[in-house]
């Protein structure tokens, strides 16, 4: 793979240490490399456990490395201050995680509105943008003023998407993004990688739907041959 | 980029008792920093030598002033300090009557602190009050009311109000969801969060409470004995806690 890559990922080790439970040390990454250019959808794969989520988390600097290097749009996560992290994340690194977390009582328009408003985006503008996506994502009309903390896990699934779609990232993270979605919002998100993907987003995400990440993804990468005492 | 406000070695005893030791922090505009700890831990102790309401047996507190760049807010002169508590500071308290006058009218709460910094046209300093009450989501025609006659929820808000009129760039809040029911720190929380991205302001943030700290704060310091045990970004410090101390913290709550 030639090019620049966007996401860079070298030697990359985590142990988790459990001090309430006698110290107990839980090595969960050994050694991880990987990388994904503008344009490119790349799966993380490998068995439950293997460690998929928790290097998302690191690349996103929702979890702490313990060595190596994780570069992303020039920034090293694993070394970058706390101030780093947050200016990366408004700007260059989106997250899709598998649930919704948001301040209860916010409008489901502002929630997918924020991260531009953030940005300093025009409020109208914002808006119109986070209109749009909702109706992509078929969330009815008379939902947006509400908050989504009571709506259907598929509902809170979409909103969560389309607040991670609502800015152009250059650099994206999914996790499970069509986990429970119908045939049709399933379509939707898939359309929505692909147009990422055509505006030059590198993407790293995890599918179990075999179906979907055949269709969007260009490489697979397997996790497990980073999961110490697994690795051939 | 300068800090707004930068703390080094910050300690205070209580005689031969530890209130907070050797506290440093670099805070950013636009930054929200939570602090957490159990009860004792040194919470309130950090933030009111911080505000300044507290002699700080040592450390530095340096302030990046609009006049005179960064300054050591411990050497200045009691006036001087007076002033940037009016001006670029504000507190808000735990329990609102600490913050407010409660003999007199909400659009006095208000209105006092702009005339704090010179304000004199009278018409001008309503109209800003009623701007403020309308912002923190209090009817205009409860203007001349005293907090008294408000709901504990509405008082913080109003505690809010007086604090905020004044365009602060750095606000310290102790507990300030606390005793609150669940609605009203939900609509506290947004206002908050709207003020923070609107105004710029940093905000340094006391709480007990992990959910609003998710919320609110950028990032996290986790205090035990005085000390800060771990520092962090906040989702970071809450989903990969580092000390064991944290660790406890956070397995012995209800997740946000
Ligand atoms: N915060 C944490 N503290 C301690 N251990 C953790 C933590 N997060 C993950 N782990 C452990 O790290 C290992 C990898 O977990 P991870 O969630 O990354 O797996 P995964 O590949 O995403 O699995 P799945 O397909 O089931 O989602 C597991 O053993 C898990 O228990
Ligand atoms: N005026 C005082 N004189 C003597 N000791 C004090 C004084 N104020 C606080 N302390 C002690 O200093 C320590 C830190 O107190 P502090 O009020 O800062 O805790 P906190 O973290 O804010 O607790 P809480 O969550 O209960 O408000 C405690 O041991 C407390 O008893
Ligand atoms: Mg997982
Ligand atoms: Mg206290």
């Amino acid at each position: 793979m030639g090019g620049v890559a966007m996401i860079e990922i070298s030697g990359l080790c985590k142990n988790f240490v459990l001090h309430n439970q006698g110290g107990a040390v839980i090595p969960v990454m050994r050694d991880a490399a990987l990388s994904v250019a503008p344009g490119e959808c790349v799966a993380l794969v490998g068995a439950s456990g293997a460690g998929k989520s928790t290097l998302m988390r690191m690349v996103y600097g929702n979890y702490l490395a313990d060595s190596g290097v994780i570069r992303v749009g020039g920034v090293d996560v694993a070394q970058a201050a706390p101030r780093e992290v947050l200016a990366l994340r408004r700007a260059t690194l989106g997250y899709v995680s598998q649930f919704l977390r948001v301040v209860p009582r916010v409008p489901t328009v502002d929630v997918v509105a924020e991260p531009l408003l953030a940005l300093g985006m025009a409020r109208d503008e914002a808006l119109a943008r986070a209109r749009d996506l909702l109706g992509r994502l078929n969330i009815p009309e008379r939902l947006w003023t509400l908050s989504p903390t009571t709506f259907s896990g598929g509902e809170q699934q979409r909103v969560n998407i389309a607040r991670g779609f609502a800015h152009a990232y250059p650099a994206l993270l999914l996790d499970e993004p069509t986990a429970s979605l119908d045939a049709a919002n399933r379509e939707v998100v898939l359309t929505l990688i692909e147009e990422a993907k055509a505006r030059g987003a590198a993407i790293l995400g995890i599918f179990h739907d075999e179906a979907a990440r055949d269709r969007v993804c260009d490489r697979v990468v397997d996790v497990t041959r980073f999961t110490p005492g697994l690795a051939a | 980029m300068t800090p707004l406000l930068q703390v080094k070695g910050l300690t205070k005893r209580y005689g031969a008792r530890i209130g907070c030791q050797d506290v440093s922090f670099d805070l950013y505009p636009g930054e929200v920093m939570g602090i957490v700890g159990e009860s004792g831990s040194g919470k309130s102790t950090l933030l009111n030598c911080l505000a300044g309401h507290l002699e700080a047996d040592a450390g530095a507190v340096v302030f990046d002033t609009r006049a005179d760049g960064p300054r050591d807010v411990r050497a200045m002169s009691e006036p001087e300090r007076r002033m940037l508590a009016r001006t670029d500071w504000a507190f808000v308290h735990q329990n609102p009557r600490d913050g407010l006058r409660m003999g007199v009218s909400a659009g006095g709460n208000v209105g006092e602190r702009l005339m704090a910094v010179g304000a004199r046209h009278y018409g001008n300093i309503r109209g800003q009050a009623l701007d403020w009450l309308d912002r923190v989501e209090i009817a205009g025609d409860r203007i001349d009311d005293r907090p008294t006659a408000f709901s504990g929820g509405m008082q913080q808000r109003l505690q809010i109000a007086r604090n905020l009129v004044t365009g602060p760039r750095l606000v310290f809040m102790d507990e300030p969801t606390g005793g609150l029911d669940v609605s009203v720190q939900a609509r506290l929380l947004d206002l908050l969060r709207g003020l923070v991205r609107e105004m710029g302001l940093s905000a340094v943030i006391v709480t007990h409470d992990l959910a609003v700290v998710r919320l609110l704060a950028h990032r996290l310091m986790v205090m035990k004995s005085g000390h800060v045990v771990e520092a962090g970004l906040t989702d970071q410090v809450l989903d990969d806690p580092q000390h064991g101390y944290t660790q406890l913290l956070v397995s012995s709550v209800l997740q946000a």
